[in-house]
């Protein structure tokens, strides 16, 4: 195919040429965003920016709760979203027939990553919160409020759900890369089906299950939406101590500084935690996206 | 083998096979919980009706115009005195908003996955990949940022209408999210064509004019359209850029260098600032089912039109 429509990009420039074109407007907005929060952001960059306090309300000082809080978040989602995702894609790729099922799971798990961030936000407000948070209340606490309430759990709860297609496709891409030979070289030497996924599967898989929770990872730290009403807090300078509390988070502290009437005088502050979040989340994908690859080419040499 | 072996083995696949139900669960609970939330505006007069018998939140009150200061108007004004809830001023802002993403960004996204899967060479198809997958790592939230205190800021000075922060602005800005998912859908069908096609053009004595604009762009033309439908869905329900860029003002108009108010960013604006239970939250709840509705039909429909093209040419290949 290359080879023939390399003759037509011969004669027909016009139409190349405009592709050309919007190809590099696409690549020129790319680097617009990056030049402007990078040129910007690098100047109020400091150590003690990433391990201090916020000061002044939050136009001064550091970030650092809100680092403390975007970890112990993506952590939490993290534990909860990678078994679930990591079993779902085991089901579908190992046990999985061809029947309604089956269908059902994927249909699901398709439809999950197509509901909107802020859709999640609400359920998480109407089911975690409402029914979960109050039904914990009532049967522990003797109706006193303790998980009826945006808390850290709740937030992270509700990221996993938001995470856990993106757990579950990238596993069964690499399940879909272990070879048959040693699948059946397992039951051939006896192993049942357990034995052979606990032993065989999943340590050979392993870097493909990182690269999923990883991934899970960086768009989790990246929604704000869902953490609206779920946990997140303008200001706590007060680090979470137990997951029923609130807390701060990198996402959601750029949405309030944005909001906040005297921008100008944030606008630092600002720049600075855009870049702490764009480059959590770029490290992130490139780990992602190294392993990878490095996973693609060891199977390409078996 | 032990039967203690095979009873491990079954236990096992009996739970593989009920964590694997937690998407289905998830979207049906998704579903049962936003109808819970949503749909005592249909018969809860509690919630229809405020304290002294006035209509604020009937059907009739949310989607006809109503007598506003003598006039015909849809308004959005859940904390005024009589509480207005003109649901189609969000309707439209979604609506106006989304439509001027698209029409930035799927040009663009569609042009340049036909360069990059048809005439790229190896090593600038290495750059475009990456870098649309650089695009699509951006947080809503940066762009959102970057819409609010970059873009604004030009859309004044260069086009000189103020306020900066308005329906175009929030449009561009929400192109920019909805680029790599036309791009990637385009690309990936657009990677699917069969050699065979363009041959039998040529072969036939098409010239290569043609057999792009005959051959090449009808036969991914399904793939495109799913892409263009995929990037509305994501659109529509997008929160933060549109948020934090259109300027959220509750009033309907056509103009699109207006501020505008949409679904995803009101229920995000107010949502926090509510009792539980009562009419206005009730209102947004009913807004999320709607938005869940509308993107449900979309992807369902993208996805119906990928695998349907997908398998079509499955069988020519």
């Amino acid at each position: 195919m290359t080879q023939v429509v390399y003759k037509i990009k011969k004669k027909f420039n016009s139409f190349v040429l405009v592709t050309f074109l919007a190809t590099l407007i696409i690549l020129l907005i790319l680097g617009v965003i990056f030049y402007d929060i990078i040129s910007q952001g690098i100047s109020h960059l400091s150590w003690e920016f990433l391990c201090d306090k916020p000061a002044e309300e939050i136009r001064m000082g550091g970030i650092f709760p809100a680092i403390f809080g975007t970890a112990l978040l993506v952590l939490v989602m993290t534990v909860a979203v990678v078994p679930i995702g990591v079993i779902t894609a085991i089901y579908l790729h190992e046990y999985a027939k061809n029947n309604k099922l089956t269908r059902l799971i994927r249909v699901a798990v398709n439809n999950l990553a197509g509901v909107p961030a802020i859709v999640f936000g609400l359920f998480g407000l109407g089911f975690f919160i409402q029914f979960i948070g109050h039904g914990i209340d009532n049967m522990f606490y003797g109706g006193e409020i303790v998980y009826g309430r945006p808390a850290i759990i709740w937030a992270s709860l509700t990221l996993a759900l938001l995470t856990l297609p993106v757990v579950i496709v990238t596993t069964e891409e690499a399940l879909r890369n272990i070879s048959k030979d040693i699948r059946e070289a397992s039951f051939a030497l006896g192993a049942t089906k357990f034995q052979t996924i606990m032993r065989i599967i999943i340590p050979n898989c392993l870097s493909g299950i990182i690269t999923g929770a990883i991934l899970a990872i960086s768009r989790g730290a990246g929604e704000v939406a869902p953490i609206l009403f779920t946990g997140a807090a303008d200001l706590l300078p007060k680090l979470p101590t137990s997951l029923s509390d609130q807390f701060m988070d990198l996402k959601f502290h750029i949405f309030v500084l944005a909001q906040s009437p005297d921008v100008k005088n944030s606008t630092p502050v600002l720049y600075s935690t855009v870049l702490v979040l764009l480059l959590l989340i770029f490290i992130l994908n490139l780990i992602a996206f190294i392993l990878r690859s490095q996973l693609r080419r060891k199977f390409k040499s078996h | 083998m032990s039967s203690k072996r095979i009873l491990t083995d079954k236990i096992f696949e009996y739970l593989v096979t009920i964590i694997a139900l937690t998407a289905v669960i998830a979207v049906i609970l998704i579903f049962v919980f936003i109808v819970k939330e949503a749909f005592p505006i249909f018969f809860d007069n509690e919630i229809r009706y405020d304290g002294k018998g006035n209509e604020i939140a009937t059907m009739s009150k949310m989607f006809l115009p109503q007598v506003i200061d003598g006039q015909l108007d849809f308004r959005w004004q859940p904390t005024s005195d009589i509480p207005k809830f003109g649901l189609l001023v969000l309707i439209v802002g979604s609506i106006k908003v989304t439509f001027i993403s698209i029409i930035f960004a799927a040009p663009l996204a569609i042009s340049a996955a036909i360069y990059s899967s048809q005439f790229a060479g190896r090593v600038f198809k290495e750059i475009i990949k990456p870098a649309i997958e650089l695009l699509a790592g951006i947080p809503s939230v940066v762009l959102g940022f970057f819409a609010l205190i970059v873009l604004a800021n030009w859309v004044e000075k260069v086009l000189g209408v103020k306020p900066g922060l308005n329906t175009f602005t929030a449009g561009i800005a929400l192109g920019i999210a909805v680029i790599p998912i036309i791009f990637t859908i385009t690309e990936d069908s657009l990677s699917s064509v069969p050699k065979s096609y363009v041959e039998a053009s040529l072969a036939l004595g098409a010239n290569k004019n043609q057999t792009i604009w005959r051959v090449l762009i009808p036969a991914v033309s399904p793939g495109i359209f799913a892409g263009v439908v995929l990037g509305f869905g994501r659109a529509i329900g997008e929160t933060m850029i549109v948020l934090m860029a259109s300027g959220n003002a509750g009033i309907l108009s056509a103009d699109f260098f207006d501020p505008a108010k949409t679904m995803p960013s009101t229920i995000a604006v107010e949502m926090g600032e509510i009792a539980t239970g009562g009419t206005h939250y009730t209102v947004l709840f009913f807004i999320g089912f709607m938005l869940f509705t509308f993107t449900f039909i979309l992807n369902y429909i993208g996805d119906f039109v990928v695998h349907r093209f997908k398998k079509k040419l499955a069988g020519l290949r």
